[in-house]
């Protein structure tokens, strides 16, 4: 027996558990360039109009590192790989995931020791999740490259774009499998993972935001956009990404070799051996359990995000300058100032959606207490059920405000220091971030709803509408869905301020419908059994 | 109020499993109660109805004189929970949950706090993620048994304590049931159950299938009769209440019914007795006989 045996049965089983969840998102994964590019090929026939597209979009260096360096052709697949960029990132978070919950996880519940004890190598546990999630993204690569084909792009382009998607989910596999190691709690390994996706996001975006080439060099999420498949194909970058991911695993194994099963590398700490005197209510249980998350929303977000959001804001007025066509569409817009609070408004939209997933971890954190059974015993003592879900729920409401608030402050006080103009600028951008919560509570309050009336469905429809808004958000109107369909989602109903017309009825209506959601999961919640497991 | 709990005619369903059929349990209040079943009996279905967390389809309960499900919050300073398997949160100390769950239910007295700590031998610094399954057991066992409560709802609560804390638990449970407390002890272990309970129930696929004293249930069943006899026997097999009778040359090994035990020896007493050994039934033996029935494959709720 060496270290790997029992490699293969481990795979199957980690297939087995996500029978359900595998196949759809790899197909849903798998299938979002080919609908972006029907979509585009419908709206832009022509390499012209394309080309018009693209100056349009990579005029706003916001978006520029959103969708990574803008296309060096205008053809459709060029311009669909650009486009579909967001796909990478989500499909790195996907296997990132998905490694720590087949390693971290079942180590944290001790299943992991249930399988050690059988004829099982002691890294295959690592090596079936590695290689469960980098299979899974060759079958979206191999999906995004034959829905590509169907559209008539170049078949080498469409390999080498379905190689860079597949590129990135198998190195954030290998990646996870290093977050994985470092600490005793899977909350921490994926904070850390995520942590490494995001830092590498922001060093992508820096790096072709500001043209710097070798800074993309060092972000593994900039190898995949650096493919340029359909103008370059840089095949030999897939050569790199291998070498990349045998060397992370192999750190992974090799760490995991010098630590016990359940320990991690990060030592834990002692706590303390009577509680504070204040620690005695519901609220105060609520608060140990979010005010790490919610520090670090309102800090990483808020403050830093904010800042950069705000930094950015005024030299896309700056931008403007060089390009007199459009510095003349925006005059007749109404003035310099509205470029920059167009991109704060499009800004805030989109820290909006990453704030309502937060919302919705938070509301869902009831439901990962019920699951772990650590609601049974404050439920057993003189604790209404009311006042239990009413402590978490404090934090999933409003701690998307403090976050948003957080943001605004940060971005205007930063845009404002930089106009000179602060007593104007910082309410007017504040108000931008503000308009968001309504929409945010929406989606937070759904999932409270959920967690009452269905509540092992709760994580699927809270973290299920979120993508659906994102996708809404992000790429509906490219895939041509009608204005009803693009209703559906609370954001686009918010106000586009700064810039735009201030309007109360949809902050009214979208608060409206989330306290209906929200009473709906409450009074559900008095009334069902607990724990529902 | 003479009766702690009162539990009649109680069913559950859990979609089609029918996890409690008609479970009646009544626990006086002083006495120590244990309850016991196999795995997917309902033991723990039931103590989640008499908590309140869990709405029971049909059937009476009353706790402590109120409705757990409607009295829950009044209710809950008046008892103490341990469920069998006691899951922490990962970021908060030993202690921190202890005084946590005490505080909740209304106060503990610190004095017993530091008492309990120091016989159950527990660090209440470690994080919840780094204590083992039986020191996670002790929080839980520790909150529970510091508090000034009337009734104590222990689910297997010893499950994976060593030897040495499993006694320093029967003698703090034998404490609590001197200073009048009434406990409902679910339990796997009938040596524990033998030393603690003053009455047991016995469940099985959601059902009472006996209550009483041991005492009382040992009358229900059978001893067991060992003999070395002058000539060989004749007869036994034909006794009523006799069964699974073997015999080799002088040597007797029998099974009979408590109340046919006066026939018995009187037939094996003619035979010429050299040597006899009488065996009471164990709490083993008398769960065996409710435990191995090929039903019990079908329940597998726990």
């Amino acid at each position: 027996m060496n270290s790997f045996t029992g490699t293969g049965a481990l795979i199957r089983l980690i297939l087995r558990r996500d029978r359900v969840l595998l196949p759809i998102w790899i197909l849903f994964m798998g299938l979002l360039p080919l609908s972006l590019a029907s979509g585009t090929a419908a709206l832009y026939p022509t390499d012209a109009g394309r080309q018009g597209y693209i100056d349009g979009l990579a005029a706003n260096p916001m978006l520029v590192m959103f969708y990574g360096p803008k296309p060096l052709e205008p053809s459709l697949g060029a311009l669909v790989f650009w486009r579909s960029a967001t796909g990478i990132v989500i499909l790195a978070i996907i296997t990132l995931l998905m490694v720590i919950r087949h390693t971290r996880v079942e180590e944290e519940a001790g299943r992991r020791e249930l399988l050690g004890s059988a004829v099982v190598g002691r890294n295959a546990g690592l090596a079936a999740a590695v290689l469960a999630a980098s299979g899974a993204s060759v079958a979206v690569g191999i999906l995004v490259a034959l829905g590509m084909m169907s559209q008539d792009t170049p078949a080498a382009g469409s390999v080498a774009m379905g190689l860079a998607w597949a590129s990135a989910g198998i190195i954030f596999a290998a990646i996870g499998a290093i977050a994985a190691q470092l600490s005793e709690g899977a909350g921490a390994a994926r904070g850390i993972g995520l942590g490494i996706i995001g830092v590498s996001f922001a060093v992508r975006g820096a790096a072709d935001m500001t043209d710097t080439g070798w800074l993309n060099w060092l972000s593994p999420l900039g190898w995949s956009h650096h493919v340029f498949a359909y103008t370059l194909d840089r095949w030999w970058i897939f050569g790199l990404v291998a070498v990349a991911s045998l060397a992370f695993t192999y750190l992974a194994i090799s760490l995991s070799a010098r630590r016990d099963v359940g320990a991690g590398l990060l030592p834990p700490r002692l706590g303390r051996a009577v509680a504070s005197p204040g620690f005695s209510t519901p609220l105060a249980l609520a608060w140990r359990l979010h005010r790490g998350n919610m520090w670090g929303w309102t800090i990483g977000l808020g403050l830093v995000g904010g800042a950069l959001f705000g930094g950015v804001a005024d030299s896309t007025t700056k931008l403007l300058a060089d390009n007199e066509q459009l510095k003349e569409i925006m005059a007749r817009l109404g003035g310099d100032s509205v470029a920059a609070d167009m991109f704060l408004a499009g800004t805030m939209g989109i820290g909006a959606i990453a704030v309502a997933a937060y919302g919705i971890s938070a509301a869902l954190k009831m439901r990962l207490e019920e699951a772990s059974l650590r609601s049974e015993p404050v439920l057993a003592t003189s604790v209404s059920r009311m006042s239990w879900a009413s402590s978490h729920l404090v934090f999933a409401f409003l701690g998307p405000l403090v976050v948003m608030a957080a943001t605004g402050l940060s971005a205007g006080l930063v845009y404002g220091a930089s106009t000179g103009a602060v007593f104007d600028d910082l309410p007017r951008v504040l108000g931008g971030a503000l308009v968001q919560l309504p929409a945010i509570w929406v989606l937070t309050a759904l999932t409270v709803a959920a967690f009452g009336l269905v509540p092992r469905l709760a994580p699927g429809i809270g973290w299920g509408a979120l993508a659906a808004c994102l996708m809404l958000g992000q790429v509906g109107a490219l895939l041509g869905l009608s204005q009803t369909v693009l209703d559906l989602s609370p954001f686009t109903h918010t106000p586009r301020v700064p810039g735009g017309e201030m309007a109360w009825t949809p902050m009214i209506v979208l608060t409206a419908i989330a306290i209906v959601l929200m009473a709906a999961g409450l009074s559900a919640f008095r009334r069902r059994d607990i724990p529902v497991t | 109020m003479e009766n702690a709990i009162s539990v009649s005619g109680l069913v559950k369903n859990f979609g089609p499993t029918r996890a409690l059929d008609g479970l009646d349990l009544t626990v006086a209040t002083g006495e120590v109660h244990g309850f016991l079943g196999p795995n997917g009996a309902g033991k723990t279905t039931t103590i989640r109805v008499l908590l309140g967390l869990l709405r029971a389809d049909s059937g009476q309960a009353t706790l402590l004189g109120g409705d757990p499900w409607r009295d829950a919050v009044t209710l809950h300073k008046r008892l103490a929970y341990v469920p069998g398997d006691v899951t922490l949160w990962p970021n908060l100390s030993g202690g921190e949950v202890i005084d946590l769950l005490g505080r909740l239910r209304g106060g503990l007295d610190p004095k017993r706090r530091k008492d309990l700590l120091k016989r159950f031998d527990l660090d209440p610094r470690k994080k919840g993620r780094a204590y083992s399954k039986g020191n996670r057991q002790k929080v839980g066992l520790i909150a529970a048994l510091a508090s000034n409560v009337e009734l104590l709802l222990l689910d297997e609560p010893t499950s994976g304590l060593d030897p040495l804390m499993e006694e320093e638990f029967r003698q703090v449970i034998a404490e609590e049931a001197r200073n009048g407390r009434t406990v409902l002890l679910s339990s796997h272990i009938l040596s524990e159950v033998e030393a603690l309970c003053d009455r047991v129930s016995i469940i099985r696929l959601g059902r009472t299938v006996e209550t009483g004293t041991l005492a009382q249930l040992r009358h229900l069943t059978r001893t067991s009769i060992s003999a070395e006899l002058a000539s060989p026997p004749n007869g036994l097999a034909e006794l009523p209440g006799v069964h699974d009778v073997h015999i080799q040359d002088h040597q007797v090994n029998l099974q009979v019914d408590s109340t046919q035990l006066d026939a018995v020896l009187r037939q094996l007493s003619a035979s010429g007795v050299r040597s006899l050994v009488s065996q009471p039934p164990t709490l083993e033996e008398l769960f065996l006989r409710h435990y191995e029935t090929p039903e019990t494959a079908g329940a597998n709720q726990k």
